[in-house]
């Protein structure tokens, strides 16, 4: 099999510039929200940082270079593999803060619970790929996607890691949804869903109920979560028109932010760059979202298609929660901005993502007829 | 699943897809909303509160538990400590505030130039420690002259306080600041940096019950920094209280008896374990522990010959002496090695082989039984019941006491003691066992070693004629509000399966050692309350020197010289106390170790029948008031 060459004539160099144009604005972010004022132990980060957006544009590569029709055939070994180090997150996993998230593989330390978003796209885009009929799923169909998605939130919501948990079960409804329903499924699972509610909180425990109080209102908590909010919201705020500044945001500087290098590093961005640097790269993720979703249309392969959807659907959830989070519309969970955010995990989880679409977006000539 | 294979052309997601794009245009244009309202419309109002980094969090630190003594006299309460720091970047100029600062503290000024520039530097917002607990006046000096001292903050801290320094500083500890493994584990959630936890003692045993929850609230500042409103408040809740078991009266005058020597002495209720003394000597200051202590200060106290730092009560393990010899009558007795009748002949030596085992007696005793050979002391009677035994039933009576096991006391670093059988020396020395080494064992010397704690929970189980209670510390845990009260009751954790004939035996003995004109303690006797005891003297040489001359007790150096023991309870017949002593190098049990024994005894006594009279005295008081009224 010869090299086709039309690999190169179709790849998609505008998703690779958006991509970069992004990860530099991340690194800009990034060395603000560590330089500043913070610990000088903090520079570090930096570094590292840089490091692993080389490793993310290895794995990038490399999931661009072999069809992602191989992804399908994968997706058993892939999805059961994640399975696997999500067990053995729960019980050899490094517990920080409360939680078990990070299994130790030597020097790194990684979080299986990331590359487990994308494992479960791929099962359910295989799944649904095949199934798919223009009368939607009946609950019947949807006994295996509900089974696919349920091992991994628990094994998530075990450690517990709620944001995370969360993003992966909205992203198989998103999914689900977009691959259609039934209307009568759709309104009974609705329905089931509304009545189990108040049943599943008559059995939670105190400290349960507390939690998700919490989650849902952060002023419940003002010494934490209400806290962040504030200091978040006055971050964002006092960016007004033009920023402060490169390096000039106080709230950062003075560590009145928490986490600002990973969950709330929108509010860093937001401060020193202002409504203009804040809505550039609110437009640049508008575009990586429009474009995920362009390639799905352009693909002429219903897994291609249902992948590129569900990947695109990841990204855009991870967003929405992340900067909606840090903009006091939605409760404090740990989720990153993509490309954006401190983190390996993260960061070389979110590079694949776009590795997988430049790969279905350069094949697309595959299947014209 | 026929219809399932008709999969859709793919044509048909191409309309889905618009709808997707269209909701994400609307889910982004919300969050382009919100932008726009936090940054533009109230964008000023933001900037405002940020230029004055006006909302803050402040944390309320939860006070620790009182620790209070059995009587409800308090013994650790908390005290403000006063922290001065400096926030480099709104001090200027800096120099001349640290030179007024070093006018007000007579801190040098060099001194607090340096901790500026080791921490982020001059131009840094981050307030920097320039010293802790700087005390009353200068505290004073400095709030009165804060206009002038741009930059400076005070704060307040509350820090442990002993209210007597060095007392009973071994049972109750001492608090040290949290290290970094400490804080990523999971043991003390929500600690934080800085914050001090129990090191030594009940303050580490009972950390968890006196550590409070930490609380915090939202505070608005103006420029100054300075408190405008309080924004919302998350109260702290208060560690517990102890109420130990301890008789604080006793206590000091134990103290007191030991001061200038090396020992312990430890002292509890024989009918229910609580500990009422706990004294080791040497000891220290717990309240130079309180603000962190340097390097130097510690390293002086660890390398302090006198190992003021070990609590010899549970920590120091000797060889338990004569004292032992209670566990060997008990075993010959029960064995039917001997009974009351039973005589031996003592000459002052006991002949072996070829090895000659002398009496602590040269001239030798005469003619013993099992009660004089206790009352006197007899080497040879014991060398003689220990052989018959054997080492390793002697061992399984020394077991059923406890011996040879930790007592499971509520405190750190409890030593086991060590109680030889043949079967360790094989394992241990790889050696097998010696007849003449059983002899050595059968009067508590050779590889016999016991703690004070050890011997005092033997002497309260004859005292109480047979059970052994678990030594407690705590009497009561109360909480702050003082409405949650948990009772620490009474632990029994063996019973002695002895003849009751024995145990009359034994006791019989132990009084006379005391109340007989022979006794090795009869110098400790009162009239009034009746004291039945033990003395021992623990070799530290053998009394034969190499060249087969005796050595004298006191042509030995101070260092060799042997330990004097003394384990006691009273009143004989219905026995309220038991004590341990034991005086290192104090030479004779009887006249280092007994006297401590019988004051401790008469002012524990004393003290209970005044109070048990002023008791019944108000009662009379009030009763028969009513009887007379009814008569008029």
């Amino acid at each position: 099999m010869g090299f086709d060459r039309r690999l190169v004539q179709y790849f998609d160099w505008g998703l690779l510039l958006l991509i970069i144009v992004l990860g530099i604005f991340g690194l800009v972010a990034l060395y603000s929200a560590v330089t500043a004022g913070a610990d000088i132990a903090q520079k570090i980060l930096f570094t590292k940082q840089l490091i692993w957006y080389g490793a993310g544009l290895v794995a990038m590569t490399v999931f661009f270079l072999f069809s992602y029709k191989s992804l399908e055939k994968w997706a058993d070994i892939i999805y059961g593999g994640c399975v696997f180090l999500l067990v053995g997150v729960l019980i050899f996993g490094k517990i920080t803060g409360g939680s078990q998230r990070w299994l130790l593989l030597g020097p790194i330390s990684v979080q299986p619970s990331e590359i487990a978003k994308v494992a479960v796209i791929i099962v359910l885009a295989r799944y649904y790929s095949k199934y798919a009929s223009e009368r939607g799923f009946s609950f019947r169909g949807l006994v295996t996607p509900i089974i696919l998605t349920a091992i991994p939130f628990i094994l998530i919501v075990k450690q517990p890691d709620l944001g995370t948990a969360m993003v992966i079960l909205l992203i198989a409804g998103t999914m689900t949804l977009f691959v259609k329903i039934e209307r009568r499924t759709l309104i009974y699972s609705l329905s089931f869903g509304v009545l189990s509610g108040p049943l599943v909180w008559y059995f939670l425990k105190g400290y349960q109920k507390q939690r998700i109080l919490t989650f849902l209102n952060p002023d419940r908590d003002p010494l934490g979560a209400g806290y962040h909010i504030i200091q978040s919201k006055i971050g964002i705020g006092s960016g007004y028109i033009s920023g402060r500044g490169f390096l000039q945001g106080t709230q950062n500087a003075l560590s009145f932010l928490p986490e600002q290098h990973t969950d709330f590093i929108f509010s860093v961005l937001a401060e020193e760059w202002g409504f203009i640097g804040a809505s550039v790269l609110l437009l640049l993720f508008l575009f990586l979202i429009v474009w995920g979703l362009n390639i799905a249309t352009n693909c002429r392969d219903n897994f291609g298609t249902i992948l590129a959807v569900g990947i695109t659907t990841l990204i855009m959830w991870q967003v929405l929660i992340n900067i909606g989070m840090v903009m006091g519309l939605m409760p404090v969970v740990g989720v990153t901005l993509p490309f954006i955010s401190y983190g390996g995990s993260s960061i070389v989880t979110m590079m694949i993502c776009a590795g997988i679409l430049l790969n279905i977006s350069m094949r697309r000539f595959q299947f014209e007829k | 699943m026929k219809r399932y294979l008709n999969t859709v052309v793919n044509e048909w997601f191409n309309k889905r897809v618009l709808g997707a794009i269209l909701c994400v245009v609307v889910a982004f244009s919300i969050l382009f909303m919100r932008l726009f309202y936090l940054q533009i419309m109230k964008g000023e109002e933001f900037l405002r509160l940020s230029e004055n980094n006006s909302i803050r969090l402040e944390s309320i630190v939860a006070p620790r538990g009182l620790i209070f003594d059995a009587e409800g006299g308090l013994l650790v309460d908390n005290r403000p400590s006063f922290d001065l720091r400096i926030i480099p970047r709104n001090a200027k100029p800096l120099e001349q505030t640290l030179k007024k600062l070093a006018h007000y503290t007579n801190i040098p000024e060099e001194d607090m130039m340096e901790k500026v520039r080791a921490s982020n530097g001059r131009s840094s917002y981050k307030p920097v420690l320039l010293k802790q607990d700087i005390g009353r006046d200068a505290m004073a000096s400095i709030e009165v002259n804060k206009f002038d001292l741009p930059g400076v903050v005070m704060d307040i801290r509350p820090v442990r306080h002993y209210i007597n320094g060095q007392y009973a500083a071994h049972l109750i500890g001492y608090l040290g600041e949290i290290n970094a493994r400490e804080l990523q584990g999971g043991a003390f959630a929500g600690c934080k940096g800085g914050d001090f936890i129990g090191r030594f003692g009940a303050e580490k045993t009972y950390e968890d019950l006196l550590r409070g929850k930490r609380g915090g609230r939202q505070v608005e500042v103006d420029v100054r920094g300075q408190v405008v409103k309080v924004l919302r408040t998350v109260s702290a809740t208060p560690g517990q209280n102890l109420y130990l078991s301890l008789d604080c009266s006793l206590q000091k005058k134990a103290e007191e008896l030991l001061q200038d020597r090396v020992g312990a002495v430890v002292a509890m209720d024989p009918m229910t374990g609580y500990i009422l003394v706990m004294a080791s000597s040497p000891t220290f200051d717990q309240n130079a522990f309180v603000s962190g202590m340097s390097r130097k200060e510690w390293n002086a106290l660890i390398s302090n010959p006198g190992y003021p730092m070990t609590n010899r009560v549970i920590q120091a393990e000797y060889p338990p002496a004569s004292t032992y010899k209670i566990v060997t009558a008990i075993a010959g007795l029960e064995e039917g090695v001997i009974d009351l009748k039973t005589t031996h002949y003592c000459p002052g030596y006991y002949a072996m082989g070829n090895r000659v085992f002398r009496c602590w007696k040269r001239g030798g005793h005469g003619e013993m039984n099992v009660v004089s050979a206790i009352v006197e002391s007899c080497d040879v009677f014991f060398y003689k019941v220990g052989e018959e035994v054997g080492v390793d039933k002697l061992a399984s009576y020394a077991r059923m006491f406890g011996l040879g096991e930790r007592t499971g006391i509520s405190l750190d670093n409890e030593g086991k003691g060590l109680i030889p059988t043949s079967e360790w020396k094989k394992k241990r020395i790889g050696e097998s066992w010696q007849k003449g080494e059983t002899l050595n064992v059968s009067i508590g010397q050779g590889f016999n070693l016991t703690t004070p704690l050890q011997m005092l929970v033997l002497t309260s189980a004859i005292a109480n004629s047979g059970t052994l209670y678990q030594p407690q510390i705590v009497r009561r845990v109360e909480a702050a509000d003082g409405i949650e009260v948990k009772n620490i009751e009474p632990v029994v954790t063996g019973t002695l399966t002895i003849n009751p004939k024995t145990m009359d035996i034994v006791k019989r003995g132990l009084w006379e050692a005391v109340n007989t004109r022979k006794g090795t303690a009869r110098g400790i006797k009162l009239k009034k309350y009746p004291i039945s005891g033990k003395t021992g003297t623990a070799q530290l040489v053998s009394r034969k020197s190499r060249a087969g001359e005796t050595v004298k007790e006191k042509d030995l150096s101070d260092y060799h010289k042997s330990h004097a023991w003394f384990v006691a309870y009273a009143p004989s017949e219905a026995p309220r106390i038991a004590v341990a002593v034991i005086v290192e190098h104090g030479e004779h049990g009887s006249t280092a170790a007994a006297p401590i024994a019988k004051e401790l005894i008469k002012a524990y006594l004393e003290k209970q029948d005044r109070k048990n009279l002023a008791f019944t005295a108000q009662g009379r008081q009030t009763m028969p008031d009513g009887v007379v009224m009814a008569g008029e």
